[in-house]
């Protein structure tokens, strides 16, 4: 593998711990949004929060850790993304400031006006801020953002069928993994009846999403042909079945109520879709621009690797001690 | 790898036209000027915004686990309770501050395409390191914020220090890529796409010392003023128990030792910028002639290429800028008038910065002697006064520093290399972005204050288990 290459994959490899830890956080909104009025919603929202709470932020970070690699190692890529994109991207930027400040607001709230409206803020930006990013896939996956400054269609780039399908497929997508993930929660909580709420979302979300997928690769054949190709019959199709089977075991695993492997074939599932459409598209980030055009030079490539792979050593125990910390039964201390 | 950086060129007699032209990759685009404003005005909303929550995120984690460890070692609760207050408030700051710092990566590529398709790997490097900090940072703060009763009180305590580590690193990373726009070295440019990029010699361009030191201690400073001018106000209102006599102390303390650093490291500062960006001293110091044995500007305004009704201290920039009455000074005239900063701003930014350092420096003097004295607070209110408005000084020191660095940058993006005005995204309509991105700030700006005023009145503290001795205690 040459140094871009590896520099995509780790890239993606972000892209997609984004996707499954980030976008389940703005699911847990999506669910709070749905959760009903203040008193019949609150044993609900209480979970959302008490899941959310201590690891968004460090989740969050892989948004930054996806932008800066894109502008470290495909600088002129990462100039045209967001100077076509400047519409869904500013916006989806002020989502994600109304998510993580109104989140931290409603935490230390204690009146029920304040925390309807910042629990307010925090679900709708939570339901709009995956809606653009997806919308921003859309337009890079559909070949809409063209090599240079601002040269793409400001609107028509990221409003158009491919977009709008990907959009509607990131907000299913987050609230899915949430869904799943949240039933875990419930369950470890003791709350059973959380965990039925739940598992019964994560039925119904699951085969929307399974069905927004179809309508999505029924969008790529009009919309997208060549990515349709490589999913259909090419590159990219045994990542597509993996997604479609992945999908189908996490149906019935939840069903069968086996809450901790659904949210690896939950995983999986999405994975399926992020690096299909990654080796569909595979080698040009943007038409008519290769891989080895768009990449930064082999010096800045190979610090910024070796950085990344010593502070991974450094990293990845912290994310475990996170996670353990908090995915550990509460027992009696509480 | 000397051979391959290129020279920053950026001696003030070499002229900006004839400099760095390149730019062939890059359009120069005629543009609307709203639109450069507009873009300029975000940016400078949201950075300005940004770097006062990311002086509180820097800064407090320290105060915040002096505060834990001196509770653990003396068994007085009252630090405890400062520590468990200090960490509600933070949590929110740190939320805040972690949004608004994401809108900046946005903002980078969103705003200022044509700098970073063409620069973004050169400063790509401290970025990846910052974001890896960073990382850290988020993951600790989540352990320490949301574990106090998870976690031994020692194993709490140091969960929170990576935190510390992680808040100056990222300092550290993220000013040395703005140090790199004031002294760009490091890379060669070939028909307007970067040929070679010496990666660690960009980041640790010339500016980055004296620069990245300055922002460190001045975060110290927003965060210790800043959390002893709430304890201040609460004294002047009358509650003067040992819980807000500590809660003044132990920040102001900390703020105050670091005050005479800072200004040591401001004078270091200044003397890189007479070195590196002779055109920004003569913009901060309002010189318009090259000359000898210059004098220094006190106030004054700028008008038709002149300082007029300016206290002049003879001999006062030569001597301070190079140790030496005689020593030349460039002035503005070297720079064709399109090359020069807007001089008025970044001249009063400088001195309204100035001003409030030594301010803050009596304030910390006068702490140091009644200290050595008595080994008591001052008893004057005008101490507690002054101490209520450090927080604000502070930060008005900080954004005025702030917009001597940026401002007195202008016209260019990176230093003698590219210009704002090329650099900007060429859409149209990103003044509709800058209306929508201020309403939101302003809300935000709202919402924070609103809430950290909540938080420092009559919330009673949740209390954790190796805390019942105070469970007791509400603060009013």
């Amino acid at each position: 593998m040459s140094l871009p290459e590896i520099m995509l994959a780790v890239l993606w490899v972000g892209l997609t711990a984004y996707v499954l830890f980030g976008g389940a956080d703005f699911g847990g909104g999506v669910w709070d949004l749905l959760a009903g009025g203040a008193k019949t919603g609150h044993r609900q929202r209480e979970l959302i929060e008490h899941s959310i709470g201590p690891v968004w932020e460090a989740n969050h970070v892989w948004l930054i850790f996806v932008i800066v690699l894109t502008w470290t190692g495909l600088p002129s890529v990462f100039a045209a993304v967001a100077s076509t994109l400047y519409i869904p991207l500013t916006l989806a930027a002020l989502g994600i400031i109304g998510r993580g400040a109104a989140f931290a607001f409603r935490k230390v709230s204690t009146e029920l006006w304040q925390r309807r409206l910042f629990g307010a803020t925090f679900a709708f930006s939570s339901v709009v801020t995956p809606f653009f990013l997806g919308t921003v896939a859309g337009a890079i996956a559909s070949g809409r953002v063209p090599l240079g400054i601002a040269r793409g269609d400001l609107v028509g780039s990221w409003l158009n069928p491919t977009s709008v399908t990907a959009g509607a497929l990131a907000v299913g997508v987050a609230a899915y993994l949430a869904c799943v993930y949240l039933t875990r929660d419930a369950q470890r909580a003791g709350a059973a009846d959380l965990v039925a709420a739940f598992r019964r979302r994560a039925l119904v979300c699951g085969v929307a999403v399974g069905a927004l997928s179809a309508v999505g690769l029924i969008v790529l054949r009009a919309d997208t042909p060549d990515l349709y190709t490589e999913l259909t019959s090419g590159r990219a199709l045994p990542l597509l079945l993996l997604s479609v089977v992945a999908g189908l075991a996490s149906l019935a695993l939840m069903w069968w109520r086996a809450y901790v492997a659904v949210r690896l074939t939950a995983a999986l599932a999405v994975m399926g879709l992020l690096w299909g459409w990654g080796v569909g598209q595979y080698p040009a980030p943007l038409p008519g621009v290769s891989l080895d055009e768009a990449a930064a030079t082999d010096a800045v490539l190979a610090a910024s690797l070796g950085s990344l792979a010593v502070g991974a050593v450094l990293l990845l125990p912290s994310l475990w001690w996170l996670y353990a910390t908090f995915q550990r039964d509460r027992g009696k201390s509480r | 790898m000397p051979g391959r950086t290129r020279d920053g060129g950026i001696e003030p007699s070499s002229g900006g036209a004839k400099v760095m032209c390149h730019g062939a990759g890059i359009a120069v685009h005629v543009l609307n000027g709203a639109d450069l404003g507009a873009a300029r005005m975000q940016m400078a909303l949201s950075l300005g915004w940004h770097i006062v929550l990311a002086c509180f995120g820097v800064g407090m984690p320290a105060i915040t686990l002096i505060a834990e460890w001196r509770g653990h070692r003396s068994g007085d609760s009252h630090y405890r309770l400062l520590a468990r207050r200090w960490a509600k408030a933070m949590g929110v700051l740190f939320a805040v501050g972690a949004v608004s710092g994401t809108i900046l990566s946005f903002e980078m590529g969103l705003l200022w395409p044509g700098m970073m398709g063409v620069y973004g790997e050169v400063i790509g490097l401290p970025f990846s390191l910052e974001g890896i900090a960073f990382f850290i940072e988020a993951i600790f703060v989540g352990i320490y914020l949301y574990a106090w009763d998870r976690l031994p009180p020692r194993a709490h305590l140091l969960a929170g220090v990576p935190i510390v580590l992680a808040g100056v690193a990222s300092a550290f990373f993220v000013v040395s890529a703005n140090a790199w726009m004031q002294r760009p070295t490091g890379f060669q440019v070939k028909d307007g796409r970067v040929v070679s990029v010496d990666p660690w010699g960009a980041m640790f361009n010339p500016a980055t010392p004296p620069m990245t030191t300055h922002m460190i201690l001045a975060a110290f400073m927003v965060a210790g003023f800043g959390m002893a001018s709430v304890y201040a106000v609460a004294m002047l209102r009358g509650r003067r128990d040992r819980y807000h006599r500590l809660g003044l102390l132990l920040p102001l303390t900390v703020a105050a030792v670091i005050t005479p650093v800072q200004i040591g490291v401001g004078d270091w500062a200044a003397h890189a910028v007479a070195d590196q960006q002779p055109v920004k001293l003569a913009a901060m110091e309002g010189v318009f002639r090259t000359g000898r044995g210059v004098p220094l500007h006190l106030g004054g305004i700028a008008i038709d290429g002149e300082m007029r009704y300016a206290l002049e201290l003879p001999y006062g920039l030569s001597l301070l800028a190079h140790w030496d009455p005689n020593a030349e000074i460039h002035g503005l005239e070297e720079v064709p008038p399109g090359d020069r900063p807007p001089v008025n701003v970044v001249h009063w930014a400088f001195q309204i910065m100035v001003a409030f350092g030594f301010a803050l420096l009596a304030l910390a003097a006068w702490l140091a002697w009644e200290w050595r004295r008595r080994r008591d607070l001052p008893r004057s209110p005008w101490f507690l006064r002054a101490a209520a408005a450090s927080g604000v000084a502070a930060v008005l020191a900080l954004e005025s520093g702030w917009v001597v660095t940026e401002v007195g940058r202008q016209p260019w993006i990176v230093f003698r290399v590219l210009r704002t005005s090329q650099a900007v995204n060429p859409a149209p309509g990103l003044v509709y972005g800058f209306v929508l991105v201020t309403v939101v700030y302003l809300l935000l700006t709202v919402a924070t204050v609103y809430v950290l005023r909540r938080l420092a009145r009559d919330v009673p503290v949740p209390v954790a288990p190796q805390e019942r001795d105070i469970s007791g205690y509400k603060v009013v």
